[in-house]
């Protein structure tokens, strides 16, 4: 087995786990490369269908081909779509564009507070409702137990600490300093009430990796990714306020893979387009304590 | 390209990170303007620059100073790429050291030639030996501070390849170096002209890919079985991670421990050609000839190759890691493959100091960081392999408190047992307070004998409708019958418990004691049951005696070897279903004739 197949083999074998182990279980879903490779695992591992709820934290400043993507794939794909939303901070515009907070406390407030409070099911949810083709505010949200998330460990420091399964307390908070061991493929599936787990099934995934995976099994992606036809890319999805695109000419998969390889992004981390990490030196790390993906 | 994962173990301050550092930046594996970036740091908190800060991204870590979590860094040569992780050396970590150590195939054991083997050296090198790390290489480390003496690492040399001899791990090598100078890491440096090994770098690349598993025999622990009737998808899947060996479309298999057989019909993937084999480490799905009734836990083996061994009961070798001692007398989980049975610790054969690999005598308990030999109990049999034969069915995690407080690797099998169970019921027996009235006196005043009557049968195949007819039929002659839904133990007494398969084995013991009470009552006890095998049925048994438990199966049995006394037919009508169970009832001389 090549090393995809092994990064694959895992992958599944711990959506598999995840979704034996926990009866309330939810993937979220970014739109970005990551996660929907994440959710063509999910494919894989339950032989063509989806079945578990994916969530997208809507913070109403992402790309707007992000959200036409979102749902056509949804529709495509029967998937059982779910999104959240900090409504109140919104409708109070506290956020970066609007002025009124910095880019640290904007994630803070329609990332992380919106991610928590919808997967505690405090706030509302909204379902894709396929026949009537438009989202439906869930009746009666109970908590996710089991998260799953596409982060990987090359992408920053903190990142590279998660276990495959990692436990979060009624705070949502992460106790780098203890955490569960794991080894021979078992992993922390008991869990306290009132606690939930994080499950990482892409850790040792690189981008590389993600975009090798994504040219080898022909998976659909967003086209943010590729040149414009104006030299630019993005070359990681976020919030159009704080997400620069790179200059770039790879207009495929392939022709990315090359450059991320050989070419100018062989030395520079993916997320240097993201400006919120810069604000403050461990400001990734604080986030991510307070439940940022 | 090619990957392998490495680990970087040690005690604590012997260079671990510094190791990792330098191997980072002098493959140029960095970001660009990470070196720059964190000596930038460095010079504005005034201290020096050190190769290790650069995977010291968490505030945490800076602020204690050591490596707290086995975190993962990529790096590549020409050769292939590499995920390093970087095992922390203080005690308290350990735990994230076995994360570590237990995704690596080589291991590079780092030695401060000035402190020489300490504590963490040995337990580490132990460590390795039982997580299976067969291809290890020793850093002999900050030579510069030893003058680059031949002398000083001779004396380590013969002391490591002594103490890891006794654990069975024979070096690839030992390299002199300095990993803040650089010296020996990635090329030969002039500093030891009497070394003539490899550098660190060449040192890894020439570790090989562990040989592929596809040798052994096969086994499957079935994960989970699927069936998604969305899309109109009919097939019943068996999904999993094949662990070793090989299997073809059309060949025989066994399922342990219910030893049920059938053949591969096809190999489930999705988004690929359809494939006549499959072999180790595909995560993969099966569908069979015959639709058996095996439950996810089960392993699945090649009816062709050696049989894993099916007991209770096994020897181990075991490494605790709770807060919590291991300790006899309470229950536990264990995860071995994809099975998850209960279990106790019946004996501590021998405890070993893991940092000083002497042995204590005696111990009752096995506390934390200790090595132990241990003999372990299930509360439902266990397929598995020894260790040594095939190590991948061999090791185990026990769960303790919601969280894995202990790893093990199986010695050997011991025959099969119950002795928890067994005692239990001597203790119960023994303090049992008998009525005043007896049995047989109370059997005359009722007109019948007590019994435990079990339906059983697949889910919706009509048993609870039996079981209430039956308990009205009865009742309305005078019988003292007493029907109890499964659910309303379910969620009544046992709505606590977690779910998962060992919450299982607590219903079924709970419904053994429950029908010991109600058959002193003198009662006709009726329940149902969907999913019992045959040591359930034992457990009951056991738990029921000194009375009887009659087992009434409707339709195809779903035990393997269990001798059924009596079957209905799936589609016998409901009423001369009834007639036929109290016409049993009084073959077995429950109902006594005279009174009817």
């Amino acid at each position: 087995m090549d090393t995809l197949r092994k990064l694959e083999a895992q992958s599944i074998h711990i959506l598999r786990e995840a979704y034996k182990e926990f009866k309330s279980l939810v993937m979220l879903w970014s739109i970005g490369k990551d996660s929907t490779v994440l959710l063509w695992l999910a494919r894989k591992a339950f032989f063509g269908h989806v079945p578990l709820p994916l969530l997208h934290i809507d913070t109403h400043y992402k790309i707007p081909e992000m959200i036409a993507y979102r749902d056509k794939l949804a529709a495509d794909w029967h998937l059982n779509l779910v999104y959240g939303e900090n409504a109140q901070a919104l409708a109070a515009k506290q956020t970066y564009p609007d002025g009124k907070v910095d880019r640290l406390t904007c994630c803070k407030l329609l990332k992380s507070e919106a991610l928590r409070h919808t997967l505690s099911g405090e706030w509302p949810r909204y379902a894709f409702d396929h026949k009537l083709g438009r989202y439906v505010q869930e009746a009666n949200p109970q908590p996710y137990t089991g998260v799953i998330v596409g982060v990987r460990a090359d992408e920053e420091g903190s990142r590279s600490k998660e276990r495959y399964f990692s436990p979060r307390d009624k705070q949502n908070d992460w106790n780098i300093g203890d955490q569960p061991p794991e080894l021979w493929s078992q992993y922390k599936t008991d869990f306290a009430p009132g606690t939930h787990v994080r499950v990482h099934p892409l850790l040792d995934w690189t981008e590389l990796n993600i975009w090798e995976y994504i040219d080898r099994e022909n998976i659909p992606i967003i086209p943010l990714y590729f040149n414009n036809g104006k030299g630019l890319r993005y070359r990681s999805l976020g919030c159009y306020p704080c997400t620069g695109a790179v200059k770039s000419n790879a207009r495929n998969v392939k022709e990315i893979i090359e450059e991320l390889r050989t070419g100018k992004f062989s030395n520079i981390a993916e997320r240097s387009g993201r400006a919120q990490d810069k604000e403050d030196g461990g400001g990734l790390e604080t986030l991510r304590r307070e439940g940022y993906m | 390209m090619d990957r392998m994962n490495i680990v970087i173990v040690g005690h604590v301050d012997h260079g671990k990170s510094t190791v990792i550092g330098r191997l980072l930046a002098d493959t140029g594996s960095l970001p660009e303007g990470k070196l720059e970036q964190v000596k930038a740091t460095c010079a504005k908190n005034a201290k020096p620059f050190e190769y290790a800060f650069l995977l010291d991204a968490l505030k945490d870590e800076q602020s204690q100073g050591i490596t707290i979590d086995a975190a993962r860094c990529f790096f590549h040569t020409k050769k292939r790429e590499y995920i390093v992780i970087d095992a922390p050396g203080h005690i308290e970590f350990l735990k994230n050291m076995i994360t570590g150590a237990s995704r690596a195939e080589a291991a590079l054991l780092v030695i401060d030639a000035k402190e020489g083997i300490l504590e963490n050296s040995k337990r580490h090198g132990y460590l390795l030996s039982m997580l299976g790390v067969r291809q290890v290489a020793v850093l002999v480390n900050k030579m510069d501070l030893v003058e680059y003496s031949e002398k000083v690492f001779r004396a380590i040399e013969k002391e490591c390849g002594d103490f890891l001899k006794g654990f069975s791990i024979k070096p690839s090598a030992f390299i002199p170096m300095s990993a803040m100078n650089g010296v020996n890491m990635i090329a030969k440096a002039p500093e030891m002209p009497w070394y003539t090994g490899l550098s660190v770098l060449e040192q890894l690349d020439s570790f090989q890919h562990e040989s592929t598993s596809e040798a052994y025999p096969f086994r499957f622990p079935v994960q989970d079985i699927y069936k998604f009737t969305e899309l109109a998808d009919e097939r019943r899947i068996m999904a999993g991670t094949i662990l070793t060996g090989k299997i073809q479309v059309g060949e025989e298999v066994v399922f342990f421990p219910s030893k049920k057989r059938t053949r591969i019909k096809t190999i489930e993937e999705f988004n690929a050609p359809s494939k006549p084999e499959a072999s180790a480490g595909e995560a993969i799905g099966f569908t069979t000839e015959t639709q058996l009734y095996i439950k996810p836990g089960e392993l699945m083996v090649r009816a062709s190759d050696p049989a894993p061994a099916v007991s209770t009961r096994f020897k181990a070798n075991i490494f605790w890691m709770g807060h919590a001692p291991l300790v006899k007398g309470k229950k536990y989980k264990l995860k071995l493959g994809t099975s998850r049975p209960s279990v106790r610790l019946v004996e501590v054969l021998n405890v070993l100091d893991s940092s000083e690999l002497t042995s204590i005598a005696n111990k009752a308990q096995v506390d934390r960081h200790d090595v132990a030999e241990c003999i372990f109990e299930t509360g439902k049999p266990l397929a598995f392999d020894k260790a040594g034969d095939l190590r991948e069915t061999g090791r185990f995690v026990i769960v303790d408190n919601y969280e894995i407080a202990g790893a093990g690797i199986i010695l050997e099998a011991l025959p099969e047992d119950r002795s928890i169970l067994k005692d239990h019921i001597a203790q119960r027996e023994k303090i049992w307070e008998r009525s005043g009235v007896h049995s047989s006196e109370r059997a005359g005043i009722y007109g019948h004998r007590p019994a435990f009557i079990l339906i059983a049968g697949k889910v919706n195949i009509g048993k609870q409708k039996i079981a209430r007819e039956l308990e009205a039929r009865l009742l309305k002659q005078g019988v003292k019958a007493f029907y109890l839904g499964i659910s309303n133990l379910v969620s009544g007494l046992d709505s606590e418990l977690p779910p998962g398969a060992e919450s299982q084995e607590e219903v079924v013991w709970h419904l053994g004691e429950l029908g010991r009470i109600i058959a002193e009552s003198g009662q006709v006890f009726i329940t149902t049951a969907s999913d019992l095998d045959d040591f359930d049925i034992e457990t009951l048994r056991i738990l029921n005696s000194p009375n009887e438990i009659l087992v009434i199966q409707v339709g195809a049995s779903t035990f393997s070897s269990f001798q059924l006394p009596f079957v209905l037919g799936e589609n016998e009508p409901l009423g001369s279903a009834v007639e036929k169970i109290a016409a049993f009832l009084k073959r077995k001389e429950i109902l006594l004739e005279y009174y009817l």
